[in-house]
């Protein structure tokens, strides 16, 4: 009997144990789960609470209804890896043998990493919205607020759904102009990078909609810590932005077992070939969604591609084979942009989100890159199918691979305007 | 990807200036390239470029400013004095590295 364990039962983990029991077969493989939590949230919806769109209770199920017949769950603590062992060893002091090792303990928010953050404001007038304690106590803050200056601020890249803090822009702008309240409040976004958003197509269009918006963007922030008497983000530049509520972004770390085993990259994602999600150092231990260090948004559609693609993969991987799929970083994002409406982006390592219809060319249903009503009904639903079809498992009628299909290369015109002074 | 000539040296740049050939880089091309942004290269200047070239030749891609932290041990309030501004695409631009993929 040979052993898969897989570390963490969030997207990636809980959505690779139901597939892969699906294809080992019981007598040849037990599958192990480790994860500590038991409930499972659907962090999508975590933006949602801040305005009260969702409750809490809304995004939050048993663990227990998740982990298939087949498969052990055990809520424990990872404490180390020992991969020359083949042994994990939990926080109990016991251990685990394994045959085969998935780690997909995901990305940590670390408001601690950042001096300051965690101080006397921290969730009086410092807020994140990564969790669902920061997500709730936003809401009950918002409620009360009746206006000032927010800053939404992102701490440094890479971060778990990196449109997530665009959206709670675009979510506050609209909540703010429906109560009224909207020429009281002062909307600042603040990020290390140099736009709205990495690529420059989308970064355009993204930051053409915080323009429209009237939300100011202050670019190339790296901020050294925060100030809690004065209320300010402070950056390594010695640039000082005011604040009477922050929502920040914190520094995302992988699990720090992971750096005591020795697995990690400076930030503890575990580094892996981008194409098979198998660790560089390891032949027996792959690391998959958030937990691994891709050169693509972390979020839960790649884990979701990823976990498609190493299904097949892992077959061949066990019977001695090559991997014969390779990832190309397949991402697809709703982003919401207030109002009801919203927008789809999807890309890849190499193409960056382009505008056009999705998944079929010219029908759509989803526009791509463009504001629409039905991208928002299209996030609102994709909670439905998380829960019932995809971390359960079930294919989705969605390739897993990146398609051009309905994508449009805008003339290179274009290009000129898109780049800015890079350096300057 | 064009050619150019730096120093009296012919090398590749992509679209905004960022050498693509690593083994097209000298001394005497890092110190126009810094000259082209302003900067006057200290010893303290080089030290970094050194490294952030030998960590490229292992890693395969540029360092973020918390890899130069973290590993080579050089505060980031000392990157943004010596690259003010930008440091992490400057220190790629001047050690002819490419720029920094910016994590999406």
């Amino acid at each position: 009997m040979r052993h898969l364990l897989v570390l963490g039962a969030g997207t990636a983990g809980t959505t690779l144990v139901n597939k892969m029991r699906r294809l080992l077969p019981e007598e040849e493989w037990a599958i192990t789960i480790v994860d500590p939590r038991t409930e499972h949230h659907y962090q999508p919806g975590y933006l949602f609470i801040p305005f009260g769109h969702y409750s809490p209770a809304q995004v939050t199920k048993p663990q227990s209804g998740f982990i298939p017949a087949g498969v052990r769950w055990i809520a424990a603590d990872v404490d180390e890896i020992r991969p020359e062992d083949n042994r994990v060893v939990l926080g109990d002091g016991s251990a685990l043998h394994y045959d085969q090792l998935v780690i997909a303990t995901g990305t940590i928010p670390r408001p601690d990493q950042t001096p300051g953050m965690t101080g006397p404001e921290w969730r009086k007038s410092v807020f994140d919205f990564y969790t669902l304690e920061g997500a709730t106590a936003l809401r009950d803050a918002l409620a009360e607020w009746d206006g000032g200056r927010l800053v939404v601020h992102i701490t440094e890249t890479p971060i778990k759904c990196p449109v997530a803090p665009l959206e709670f822009s675009f979510l506050a702008d609209a909540w703010f102009r429906r109560r009224g309240l909207r020429d009281r409040v002062e909307i600042v976004y603040v990020t290390p990078l140099d736009g709205a958003f990495t690529k420059p197509i989308a970064s355009k269009r993204l930051g053409g909609m915080l323009e429209e918006r009237e939300i100011r963007v202050e670019t190339d922030f790296y901020v050294e810590h925060i100030d809690n008497d004065d209320r300010l983000l402070v950056s390594y530049d010695e640039r000082e932005i005011p604040f009477d509520l922050l929502v920040t972004v914190p520094l995302n770390m992988g699990a720090e077992f992971v750096a005591r085993s020795g697995l990690g990259d400076e930030l503890n994602f575990v580094p892996v070939d981008p194409a098979n999600f198998l660790s560089k150092k390891w032949d027996n231990i792959f690391a998959i969604g958030d937990a691994a260090d891709l050169p693509i948004s972390k979020a839960g559609s790649v884990a979701h591609f990823a976990v498609e693609v190493f299904a097949e993969n892992f077959l061949h991987h066990i019977a001695g084979e090559p991997m014969p799929i390779r990832f190309d970083g397949h991402a697809n994002c709703f982003v919401e942009s207030g109002d009801g409406k919203g927008l789809l982006i999807d890309f890849n390592y190499d193409t960056e989100p382009l505008p056009g219809k999705y998944p079929l060319p010219v029908v759509g249903p989803f526009s791509l890159l463009e504001e629409s009503r039905l991208n928002h009904l299209g996030k609102l639903m994709f909670k439905t199918i998380y829960w019932n079809a995809l971390l359960p498992g079930r294919d989705l009628p969605l390739p897993a691979l990146m398609s051009m299909a309905g994508k449009k290369v805008p003339e290179s015109e274009s290009e000129e305007d898109l780049r800015k002074e890079a350096l300057l | 990807m064009s050619l150019t000539t730096i120093a009296g040296h012919e090398v590749h740049v992509d679209d905004e200036g960022f050498m693509t050939e690593y083994d097209e880089w000298t001394e005497e091309v890092g110190k126009q390239l810094a000259a082209n942004i302003g900067l006057d290269l200290s010893d303290r200047h080089r030290d970094v470029i050194r490294w952030l070239r030998d960590d490229y030749c292992e890693q395969g891609e540029t360092a973020t400013l918390r890899r130069v932290s973290t590993k080579a041990g050089i505060p980031t309030k000392d990157l943004f004095t010596l690259f003010p501004k930008k440091p992490a695409k400057k220190m790629a631009y001047v050690a002819g590295l490419p720029k920094p993929a910016g994590c999406v």
